[in-house]
């Protein structure tokens, strides 16, 4: 893009230049969570923010999830537009009342008269070795409920424009954040304002012998698999799936339908999760076409271990790739 | 006691003044010397283990650790008065505490060094794990308290939470509950004044936490958690009080962490160096030391000699710990249900069979 500012920006910087360009733009945006305010989030994501905007816009809760979403939903009733943090994937479930109660349900139940403009920013997923509870990737307990949007950025730029539509929505989303790639990732990213569309997926790579899908830190595992795969002749359709719920089906089928393969790489416990829904796409859309059964390369259904037994857990790429050639082979 | 020091009334239970001296004797707890000289003793040793684990944490020797630099008083006296029946029901910030209960230093090495194993304390009787969401296990205690009274058993919860922690819902359940049920828990918040980040004065409009004993209709006071015999006596009259049928009892120890939230965590960005001083004047272990050397019960001298004597001892545990091989995958899956269902045995199999084609290669 000739004329743009670019910089070089991780995902802690670019979520931080979203929440910095909505807050410039918007005085009804609000940001606050636990940490959030003076130290800037335990991650740095909203870094430098209240010095900016205040700390009536930027600031610390008190240590409660629930009252945090539950506060954020009379706020949007009353006309703000929150956009507040779970701290870790593991402490939103004294939250789950109020998101399922509610944030899902103001929209039907005022039957379209209060709609819920929040965003809930939650860092997630393993390999950070990290204590308990820090680690999971849960996308499809929220993708379930009716009412909800979950969005799931892979890199720093899809992470600035897909935040920058959630903000914007006036739909509940949940933006979870893979921490994993926080920092690992860096890139140009215009510092100009841009959104890039919720419910689209994004084809990374095209190709013609198998559908490989994939989000958040996982797409990156991916794309390390693909050298190898090349090298044994294996064409792959890499699609980020960006947003969990609504799931871009069309893309979806479209591909499947032209590969006949479809293999489905998450860190999620892979019973109910979101493979399942995507399996689901391929038989409902493109059963004819399959040359082989869908595959979920996807985490055990145990407990995320600690650091020193997660490496068993982590999908590693030598993992996508033995999945991904068997797929083709079969 | 709990009468004088009646939540309401604002007034804070010391006993020790911040240099050791003794401000009156007319509460001071009944204990042997020689149990005081142990407890200095253990004190020593968790403080001297918690400075050494931030500095292997520095040196990449184990993972993110929850520092008890300046807390350690509020451990010794639980360690003081539990009796080997009675339940702990940790938060993450007691390892006085876990010691006493009978978790090994190797166990918490473990656990912090990433191993499941090192949280489940094979050694120690009615100690639940270590438990990260904040708050969540306020409730357990109550549910504890209720096996206790329904079995007529003389036996006493423990359960930790911090300042921070106060403010989740689960605590205040908790608290109703168990006074509800009027069930043997001492609920002890220790008010290190900050949540991460977040100072107290964010976390409550109230003044203080004990004050919301009242409201839930238990007893409540708040003690200097940093005076070990202040500590001492208010956990010694809210187990007899539990014991007595009475109900459950909430502590509020007033303390500072001295240290970062976790080794990840960097507190200069939300405190200041004189606010540091100004409680560095009131650490627990030096108002003990000040006071058993004046009653001619310890050398001046005696805490280096010792700390040089756990270091050795410590640093044989940690180096043992670093010996642990890495977990097994079978442990990965072993321990999730009593009746393994078919499907996740297939998992791992399946899991197993890609680890012999990787050695394949
Ligand atoms: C439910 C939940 N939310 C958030 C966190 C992340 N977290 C870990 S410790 C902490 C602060 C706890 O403060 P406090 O209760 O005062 O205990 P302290 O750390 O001071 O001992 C937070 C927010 C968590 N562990 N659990
Ligand atoms: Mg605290």
């Amino acid at each position: 893009m000739e004329g743009v500012p670019m910089k070089i920006m991780n995902m802690v910087n670019a979520v931080n230049n979203a929440l910095d360009i909505k807050l410039a733009e918007d005085p009804d945006i609000v940001v606050y969570g636990e940490d959030v305010g003076v130290e800037g989030g335990v991650f740095r994501v909203t870094e430098g923010l209240q010095l900016k905007y205040g700390a009536d816009r930027v600031f610390d809760s008190p240590l409660a999830e629930s009252a945090i979403v539950g506060t954020a939903i009379g706020m949007a009733a009353a006309g703000l537009r929150p956009v507040v943090e779970m701290q870790f994937c593991g402490f939103v479930y004294p939250a789950f009342n109020q998101i399922i109660s509610h944030l899902a349900r103001m929209r039907n139940r005022s039957r379209g008269r209060i709609s819920m403009p929040v965003v809930v920013r939650i860092p997630y997923g393993g390999g950070i070795n990290a204590l308990e509870h820090h680690s999971e990737s849960m996308e499809a307990l929220y993708a379930q409920i009716p009412g909800i949007k979950v969005v799931i950025p892979s890199t720093p730029a899809d992470a600035k424009g897909l935040l920058i539509s959630a903000i914007e929505s006036d739909d509940p989303i949940l933006f979870m954040e893979p921490k994993r790639i926080y920092r690992a990732i860096k890139q140009e990213v215009s510092e100009e304002k841009f959104s890039i569309p919720i419910g689209k997926a994004k084809i990374i790579t095209p190709g013609t012998d198998v559908t490989v899908v994939a989000y958040g830190a996982m797409v990156r595992e991916v794309q390390k698999a693909l050298p190898k795969l090349k090298e044994a002749g294996i064409s792959v359709e890499l699609i980020d799936l960006r947003t969990i719920y609504p799931m871009d089906k069309e893309t979806l089928a479209q591909s499947i339908r032209k590969t006949g393969r479809i293999v489905f790489v998450a860190e999620e416990p892979t019973s109910f999760g979101v493979g399942a829904e995507i399996i689901a796409v391929a038989n409902e859309e493109a059963f004819l076409y399959l040359q082989a059964p869908p595959k979920r390369v996807s985490g055990f259904d145990t407990i995320v271990p600690l650091p020193k037994g997660e490496h068993h857990y982590i999908i590693s790429p030598e993992k996508i790739f033995y999945e991904i050639q068997k797929t083709v082979k079969f | 006691m709990f009468k004088e020091f009646e939540a309401t009334k604002k007034k804070v239970f010391r006993i020790l003044d911040d240099n050791g001296g003794v401000i009156s004797n007319k509460h001071m707890p009944v204990i042997e010397d020689q149990q005081l000289i142990d407890a200095y003793h253990n004190m020593v040793f968790a403080r001297t283990a918690d400075h050494m684990t931030v500095s292997y944490q520095r040196q990449g020797r184990i993972f993110t650790y929850p520092p008890n630099y300046g807390q350690e008083a509020i451990h010794g006296a639980t360690a003081s008065v539990m009796r080997p029946n009675d339940w702990l029901v940790p938060a993450f910030r007691e390892m006085g505490a876990w010691l006493a209960k009978g978790a090994s230093l190797k166990d918490i090495f473990l656990y912090f060094m990433g191993y499941e194993v090192g949280n489940t304390w094979p050694a120690a009787n009615h100690f639940l794990p270590i438990s990260v969401p904040i708050a969540s296990q306020l409730p357990h205690a109550a549910g504890i308290g209720y096996a206790i009274k329904y079995k007529k058993l003389d036996e006493v919860v423990f359960a930790f939470v911090g300042d921070g922690g106060t403010s989740e819902g689960d605590f205040h359940e908790a608290l109703n509950f168990a006074a509800v049920w009027k069930v043997p828990v001492i609920f002890i918040v220790q008010n290190n004044q900050f949540a991460i980040s977040v100072p107290f004065r964010m976390q409550t409009a109230s003044d203080g936490i004990a004050i919301k004993s009242v409201a839930y209709g238990m007893p409540g006071i708040q003690v200097d958690g940093n005076d070990f015999f202040a500590m001492l006596k208010t956990l010694q009259e809210a187990s007899a009080y539990c014991r007595e049928g009475k109900g459950p009892v909430l502590i509020e120890a007033i303390t500072y962490r001295k240290g970062a939230h976790t080794t990840s965590d960097d507190p200069t960005k939300y405190r200041t160096k004189e606010e540091e001083e100004s409680w560095e004047k009131k650490d627990p272990l030096r108002r003990l030391k000040n006071y058993l050397v004046s009653k001619g019960l310890l050398e001046e001298t005696e805490d280096r000699r010792l700390e040089e004597q756990y270091r050795q001892e410590i640093d044989r545990i940690f180096t043992e710990a670093e010996n642990q091989p890495a977990s097994s995958l079978e442990d990965v899956f072993k321990y999730m249900y009593a009746d393994m269902p078919d499907d996740l045995r297939k998992q791992q199999v399946e899991h197993e069979n890609f680890l012999q084609w990787k050695e394949s290669l």
